[in-house]
Parts: structure tokens; sequence; C-alpha cells
């Protein structure tokens, strides 16, 4: 046995205890619930209750320790364990310390767990009577069930020869096999960790995923729920205690979601917020699902019906998150997604399939056997109500769910050893995406977006029950008007430019926009006209026009947006195909190169590569572009963006756009390529003028004269005091393309000697010096011409048009969807308006100021 | 109208969506060798990047065009032109998923889908990889 040196082994065994001790609470648990809700007898009830609650907190507590002693391992840099030598660096700055945590499969579990954790111990504090006599035993059982699976995900024990799990403290040494862990003093030779990796190093990394898991922790609660009234046999009652979890769950996890759109809009250069990924998919379908099931509660709130959906809706709105942690952390997606885990493991995987399968399969054949007694209204409903309307919505978006969860799970079915075949057989091959896999989403979703515009604005006027005739045609008089003006306006002032996909296309996009300003301005004049400006129930309309308001955003932002750098401007390319309806070119030279202070043209700008700066960490490096609207003269229409790049081991580079934000728009640019290669080295010479004042000389593209020899400077360049000993010279240089260009090499003497201050001319590859003074008031003068560019970068730019309307139109919907949540969980009214106060100010600050 | 018939209405038009949808060309994973038997058509392959062939790419000239040559187990070669830009881990990338058509002598190329061993780092072999370099730089 060898003794290792330096090694700290005690953390890992505290934590390696923790997490089996929160296994074993949560099984406790789990049994004391179990008998908690199988008992009839109410004292009995009580005492398994109390037990099982005392068990979940010890069960909380343990999970809690695991965190901060993952949190310390990581922070202090002990490599030897596996976990901080992946994701920890020494380099790396301390706020995205939590960062790593969550990046690495393990932790992101345990990101899962507390969170369930969390809502498991709300759930037990919660006082009220029929919730301690009914609902808190089978809700804790699922969830202590869901605990007990996340538990065994990172325990790490082997079980004869198979790894149950992966253990967040398992060491370097045992992970890889390496002739350095048989040296004791290994530890030494360990100089850093892998770190984070440099895409993810961004202040979304450090939000975005706790909401996320937040908002998928909290899609157990209505499952729950749903299993709490097939248990009870209390069929309908939990849909009135689920309502503000669903309202809570429905507003965390639509941010979570476009916390994700905006992460990769802001800081990864995908060009965009949304792109049809499957592991975006498989986050979006669990929503759609919820606010289908949403819908349908509130349906059966208010008349009774719909009951059967909404248990359907409830159990499938988690089983589709299971899925989906099936889909990205099974690495099946593999050549399809940018963002998916890759495999953590065989064993791993088939846990992670018996997750999904033990919460799926014996629920859903527990809804089907219980269908029956689930009471229904067997009495037709009228068309003309709102309850009919607000189920074909949820319809809507249920098949809407359906459809994208088939398209994205096409990988699974190449996997699939029978369908695999059959595939292979009718398609003639392994199944792959088509040519243009976003227009296959988009082309569906302008349906679904008509459809649902359309019932937004309609709904609402509608009554629960029975509306009167002529009410609806009245209500709705106004906001038609007022639709029709503003779609006409549009359609005259600010068309829509996407002939990509023929005129049809075009059509469904104007009719989508149509119902989506009907559907904005319907919401914003119910909450006046019916509502009588009571915001108490606004937030239902306020979440629709919130909702619609996004939708609007994104057709119009990712219809009309545009690529300014067309390299085609400098006539460098070649088209490659013309678009079938404008007959313009349509390819994708949306590459530009910018050479070093060469102002080039791109859109309504003039864009100049000013220079570079280094960032803090290592291998970062900012590009100074400075933008100029060559129509105005503003202010505002100039700046500099700074889209930066890590340039990695190996010339390997990840991008990191920069965007400046206008009212109407905003202009989104990031370096697509940023390598000079070796061959860019200089070796040209500096050739020596002794120049007077005034005089001529030439060089190899032309000409230059000394213009004057200024001592002391004081200007934008230079600042000296008449104590110093500094003499700069104006030199313009006129290219035969007759080109002025000016250069201000300076010189300067201080007490450390002579200092030379050299000035390029990047556009004539220029580098010039002020060498020395010679007699009879004259300078000499370096001149460097080398034969290579000497310093260019490729840029890729787009403007995205309203764009803010889509982040504004999020804000909205959350707070709508919140203020829904106050007053359904009856939240007293100062509390309420703390919890929208301090909501509406996280929500404006990530989508609007911050970045 | 009937709840019940809306719903198998909604059912029938969501399963004509369905079936318009699969109607769609949906491409298929191909080898080199497979697909050069269907020129023209849109396919994905599954290959490696031929490190004994060169990259061109020089963006000075023409930034919006990247060539290399793209291997695939079968022992497939082609070369591969790529209008953009060359994606910044492409040497370092282990296997890379190529998507476009078959044009006589070349791939062209329209997305290109990079596994890279950095990119997502629970990749033993690559830690391995590391640690012999570190040490043996010591």
């Amino acid at each position: 046995m060898i003794q290792f040196e330096g090694e700290h082994l005690l953390p890992g065994q505290i934590g390696h205890f923790f997490v089996i001790l929160a296994l074993v609470s949560a099984m406790v648990s789990l049994i004391g619930f179990v008998a908690a809700f199988r008992t009839p007898d109410l004292q009995q009830k009580q005492a398994w209750q109390k037990f099982s609650s005392i068990s979940f907190g010890i069960h909380f507590i343990s999970i809690i320790t695991i965190f901060s002693i993952v949190f310390y391992i990581c922070a202090n840099h002990y490599f030897e364990y596996m976990y901080a030598y992946k994701h920890a660096s020494k380099e790396l700055e301390s706020k995205f310390l939590l960062a790593c945590i969550w990046e690495g499969q393990e932790g992101s579990f345990l990101l899962w767990s507390i969170w369930h954790a969390t809502i498991g111990l709300v759930m037990l504090r919660i006082k009220n009577e029929n919730h301690l006599s009914r609902w808190k035993a089978p809700v804790m059982t699922v969830i202590t069930t869901a605990q007990v699976f996340l538990m065994l995900m990172i325990l790490g024990i082997y079980f004869f020869d198979v790894r149950i799990g992966n253990s967040l403290f398992t060491l370097t040494r045992y992970e890889i096999p390496g002739p350095i862990f048989s040296q004791p003093n290994y530890l030494s030779f360990i100089k850093d960790g892998m770190g984070l990796n440099v895409l993810l190093r961004n202040y979304w990394m450090v939000i975005h995923p706790p909401i996320l898991f937040l908002g998928f922790a909290l899609t157990i609660v209505p499952f729950a729920y749903a299993f709490a009234g097939l248990q009870t046999k209390q069929y309908g009652d939990w849909v009135k205690p689920a309502m503000p979890w669903v309202l809570l769950c429905a507003g965390i996890l639509g941010v979570g979601i476009m916390m994700g759109g905006k992460w990769a809009y802001e800081s990864l250069s995908f060009g965009g917020y949304w792109a049809w990924d499957p592991v975006e998919n498989a986050s979006l379908v669990p929503w759609l699902i919820l606010i289908a099931g949403l819908h349908t509660m509130l349906i059966y709130k208010a008349t009774g019906r719909s009951l059967r959906a909404s248990y359907l809706f409830a159990i499938l709105t988690f089983v589709f998150v299971l899925y989906s942690t099936f889909l990205t952390r099974t690495g099946i997606l593999g050549d399809t997604s940018v963002h998916a885990f890759t495999e953590a493991g065989k064993a791993i995987n088939v846990m992670i399939g018996l997750f999904v399968l033990t919460f799926a399969l014996p629920m859903l054949s527990y809804l089907l056997f219980n269908l029956k007694k689930i009471p229904t209204i067997h009495q037709e409903e009228d068309t003309n109500t709102r309850e009919f309307f607000m189920f074909i919505g949820a319809l809507v978006f249920f098949f809407a769910a359906l459809f994208i969860i088939l398209i994205t799970s096409i990988p699974v079915y190449s996997k699939t050893p029978f369908l695999k075949d059959l595939i292979i057989k009718l398609h003639k091959g392994p199944l792959a995406m088509p040519e243009d896999a976003e227009f296959l989403y988009n082309k569906i979703m302008i349906l679904v977006a008509i459809i649902i515009g359309f019932l937004t604005a309609v709904t609402q006027y509608l009554k629960y029950k029975k509306t009167p005739a002529g009410y609806l045609t009245k209500q709705l008089r106004y906001p038609i008007i007022a639709t029709v003006v503003l779609s006409i306006a549009l359609f005259l002032l600010y068309p829509i430019e996407y002939h990509k996909h023929g005129l049809g296309f075009l059509i469904a996009i104007y009719v989508a926009l149509f119902f989506m300003i009907y559907a904005i301005i319907a919401n914003g004049m119910y909450i006046f006209l019916v509502l009588k400006s009571n915001l108490k129930f606004a937030g239902g309309s306020l979440a629709h026009l919130g909702f619609t308001l996004m939708i609007a955003g994104m057709l119009i932002s990712s219809s009309n947006k545009q690529v300014i750098s067309d390299s085609s401007v400098n006539g460098i390319n070649v088209p490659v195909a013309k678009d079938p309806m404008t007959k313009k070119d349509d390819n994708p030279t949306e590459n530009l190169t910018l050479i070093r202070q060469v102002p080039t043209k791109m859109g309504d700008y003039q864009v100049t590569f000013l220079k570079d700066s280094a960032g803090n960490e290592k291998g970062r490096k900012f590009y100074h572009l400075f933008f100029q609207n060559t129509n105005k003269q503003s202010e505002n229409d100039r700046f500099v963006l700074q889209p930066d790049v890590y340039i990695m081991k190996d010339n390997n580079m990840s991008s990191n756009p920069d965007t400046r934000s206008f009212l109407t728009k905003d202009i989104f640019t990031y370096i697509s390529f940023a390598i000079n290669t070796k061959e860019n080295e200089d070796t040209a010479q500096f050739k020596t003028f002794v120049m007077a004042e005034g005089e001529k000389n030439y060089y190899g593209n032309g000409y230059f004269t000394l213009d004057s020899v200024v001592k002391n400077p004081n200007n934008e360049k230079f600042h000296f005091t008449p104590n110093d000993i500094a003499l700069m010279a104006a030199v313009t240089f006129v290219s035969k393309d007759s080109m002025h260009y000016k250069a201000y090499p300076l010189i300067q003497a201080d007490s450390l000697g002579v200092l030379q201050v050299d000035d390029t001319v990047y556009a004539q590859n220029l580098f010039v010096r002020f060498v020395g003074i010679e007699e009879g008031h004259k300078i000499k003068i370096g001149v460097k011409e080398s034969s290579t560019l000497i310093d260019f970068v490729t840029v890729k730019s787009y403007i995205f048009p309203y764009i803010i309307l889509v982040w504004i139109g999020l804000i909205v919907m959350a707070f709508g969807i919140m203020m829904s949540m106050v007053h359904r969980a009856n939240l007293s009214p100062k509390l309420g308006a703390v919890v929208l106060v301090l909501i509406s100010i996280g929500l404006c600050y990530m989508f609007l100021f911050a970045g | 109208m009937k709840r019940t018939h809306l719903i198998i209405l909604i059912g029938i038009a969501a399963l004509i969506v369905g079936l318009l949808v699969f109607s769609v060309d949906f491409s298929t994973y191909d080898t080199i060798q497979s697909a050069k038997n269907k020129q023209g058509k849109f396919v994905h392959l599954i290959a490696k990047l031929d490190k004994s062939m060169p990259i061109t790419y020089d963006p000075i000239n023409n930034p919006n065009y990247l060539s290399f040559y793209a291997v695939d187990s079968l022992g497939g070669q082609t070369k591969v032109v790529y209008h953009n830009s060359k994606p910044g881990d492409l040497e370092k990338s282990e296997r890379i998923v190529l998507k476009g058509k078959m044009q006589q002598d070349h791939f062209d190329c329209q997305d290109i889908l990079l596994k890279c061993p950095s990119k997502y780092k629970d990749d033993k072999k690559m830690l391995e990889q590391k640690m012999k370099e570190e040490v043996s730089s010591k």
C-alpha cells in the first residue's frame, strides 16, 4: 500500500458518508410516507408522517452538506478528487465556482435533488388541514421516490461488478489509469485542473442551470398531486392545491428555457436564441404540456369538465422531463445536438432508463385502471363557451409538443432494435433530419401560432358555461378594428422580407402576426374593459399578452433578420445559388474579413477593426470593432463592439459575440475566424530615410512626406508636458490609388533611455518608426513594408430587428403567471407584492440590462 | 358540435399534419462511398478529418471558402468544400458530421457538426492524454 502525499481524504469520506445518509434517509422517509397514506387511522397516519418528516429533514441536511463539500473541494483545488480535477482550475474566477459544480452530470443531478428536497421541505411545512390529512403523504411519496433515484445516480458504490451511480467524491487516481499514480508524490505533478469549459464561462452558466432545474423539479408537483388524487380517490380535489404550483412551475420553467435562449443569443456563436436543437426541444416539450394541463385544470375548476385530461397532462409533464433527461444525458442524441452531455457510462444509462420507466409506466397504468372512476360530465357543452375554446387550445399545445418530441426522438428510433431495421428498410438508410431541419419545425409551429393567437384573443371574452348571444361580437368589435389598422400599417411600413420558403410561408407569417397583434390588443383591452383594471384577476390576460408579444417578436426578428457581414460587398465571393423567390443571391457568404484599420462597409455601417486586447483569462482576446452609421451622425450611431475569442492550445478557438442593443434592433457580431498563421510572421526590415520637414520620399506602393516634427505633443494620442523630452513626426503616406494615410511615430528620452513608439498604416502594411535626429533640422524615419498582411479578423454580423419584443414579452408573461400564482396561492397582499416586485426586478435585470 | 367529435377532428388534423411531415424528404446517414452513389442528394456523412491532406482556408482572400479532406471508417475519402468560415476546432475534432450533397469530385457541405473531446470533458481518454502530457512536460 502506497502512502500518497498531500491528499485531503477527509472531505471525501465525509461527503461519501452523507451521500449514503441522504439515500438511506430518503428510503426511510419513503417507507414512512407509504405507510402513512395506507393507514386509515388518523393518529397512526400522523405518527408516520412525523417520523418521515424527521427523516426527510435529515435527507435535506445531508444534501446541503454534500453540496457544501463539493464546493469546498472545488474551491480549494483538491485535484486528488476527480470532480475538482475535471471541472475546476486555478485560473477560474471564483464567480464560476458554482458553475463548475453543475457543469458535470453528477453535479447537475445534485442540483436537481437540492430543488426536490427544498420543494419537499415546503410541502412538509404547509399547515392546511386538508393538506395534512390527505395530500401530504402521497405527494411526499412521489418526491421521495424521485430522491431515491437521484441519490442512486450519485452513489458510486459497486454492486458486484456494476457501479451504481457516479460519485462526486471519487479520486482521480481511481479513475485514470497511469504510471504516475504509483508514485507517492503524484499530486505534485498535477499542476492544474481541466477547468470549466471556456464556452461556459459566462454569468448565464451561473444562473441558468439553477432556474431551469428548479423548473424541472417543480414539474414533479402536479404529477405528485395527480397520484394523490388517484390514491385518495378524491379524484378532483387535488386540482385546487396543485394550481399555484403549476403556475409557479409554468413561470419558472418558461423563464428558464428563455434564459437558455438569451444565453445562446448573447454569448454563444449560434447566431440566434432558438435553433430547434434537441436539447432545447427537450425542455420546451414539458412546458407546452404543462401549459395545456394548466388550462384543463382551470376548466375543471370552473365547470367540472376536463379532469381526465388534467390528469394526463399533469403526469406527462413530469414524464417528459424524465424523458428529456434520458435524451440529453445518455448520449443517445450523439451526433444531433451541440449541447448534450456525453455518455457517462452504461450503468448510468440503464439507471436513467429505469428512472423514466419507474415513473411513467406504473403511473400511466394507474391512471388507465382508474379512468372510469374519474368523474366526468356526460352532457355535451356549448361551443360558444370559454371552456370549449380553452380545451381546443390545450389540445393544440399538446399535439404541438408531441410533434416536437416525435421529431426530436429521431436518433432514438435508430437505436431501437426492431424499429431500426424497419426504418433502414423503408427509408434506405438510417433516418436523419431533412436538409432544412428548422423549417420542418417552423412550418408546423406557424400553424400552431395562428390557432393559439386566435384562441388567446377570443377565449377570454367568452364566459364559462354559456355566453349570451351578441356579447362576443360587441366586445370584440374594437380590438378587431384596431388590429386591422395596425396590421395594415405594419404591412405598409415594415413589410416582412422572408422569401426563402416561398409565398405560402410568407403569407403564413403575416397571418400569424395578424393574430398575435389581435391577441395582444384583445388581452390588453380585456384588462381595461372587462376587468375594469382590477389587477387581481389580470394575471391570465397579462400572461397571454406577454406570450403573444414574445411570439410576435420572434416572428419579426427572425423573418427580418439581416446579415450585414455579407462579403459579396467586397466583390470577393462568387454567388453560389439563387433564391427561387427573389432571384437574389442566397448563399452563405456571411463571413467578412476586416483588415486592421481599413474601414469596411457593412450594411448601413462602416466598420473598422481598431485593435485587439487581452482579457483577464488566459488566451482570451477582445477585438475592438468601431461601428459608424454612414447615414446618421448622432453619438448613438457610433460605437465599439468587442466580441472576443478564446484561443486555446493548438490554435483552436471559441467565440463570444458582442451585441449593441437599440430599441428597434440589435447589432449582433461575433468573430468567426481569428487565427493568424505563422506565414504572417514578419521578416521585412526597416529602411531608414533622412528627411527634413516637407521633404518627400518613395515607398513600394507610393510616396510619403514628412509634414512636421512636433516637440512634446499633447493630443489625442500622446500627452506630454513641456518638461518631457519627446518628438513626434507627422508623416503622410499617399498610395498609388491616391489614398492618404497619416502616421505619427514618436521618440522619447527619459532617465531609462530612449524609447521609440512606432506607428502603423495597416492598410498599406507599413510600420513607421522615428529612428533618430540628424544634423541640420533633419530626422531619420524608418519605414518597414511587410510583404504579408499584418492583422485581420473575420466576423459575422447580423441585425435582429425588434428583438427586444421577445424579452419584454417574456417578462410580461412571467409576471402575469406569477400574478396568477400569488392570487391562487392566497398569499397576503404584502407578501404577494414583495414577490412580484422582486420577480420583476430580477427579470428586467436579467433580460434587459445585464450582459 | 360534440366535444368528442371535435377531439376526433383535431386528432385527424394532427394525423394529416404528421403524415405531411413524414412525407418530407428526411435525409439519411451515409458512408462516403454510398453518398458518392447518391450524387446531389442531401445526406449526412459521419467522417473524420484526413490529417494527411491539406486544409485550405484563406480568410483574407475569401472568408467563405474552406476545403479539406474527410475519410470514413470504411476507407472512403472525399474532398469537402464548405462555404463558410473554418470552425475553430476542426483540427482537434475526433469525428465530424457533414451535412450536404456530393457533387462529382467534392462534397458540398452546408453544415458541419464537430465532435470534440474538449467540448464536453467527460471523456476519460482525453484526461489520460492530458495527464500524460503534463507529466512528460515536467
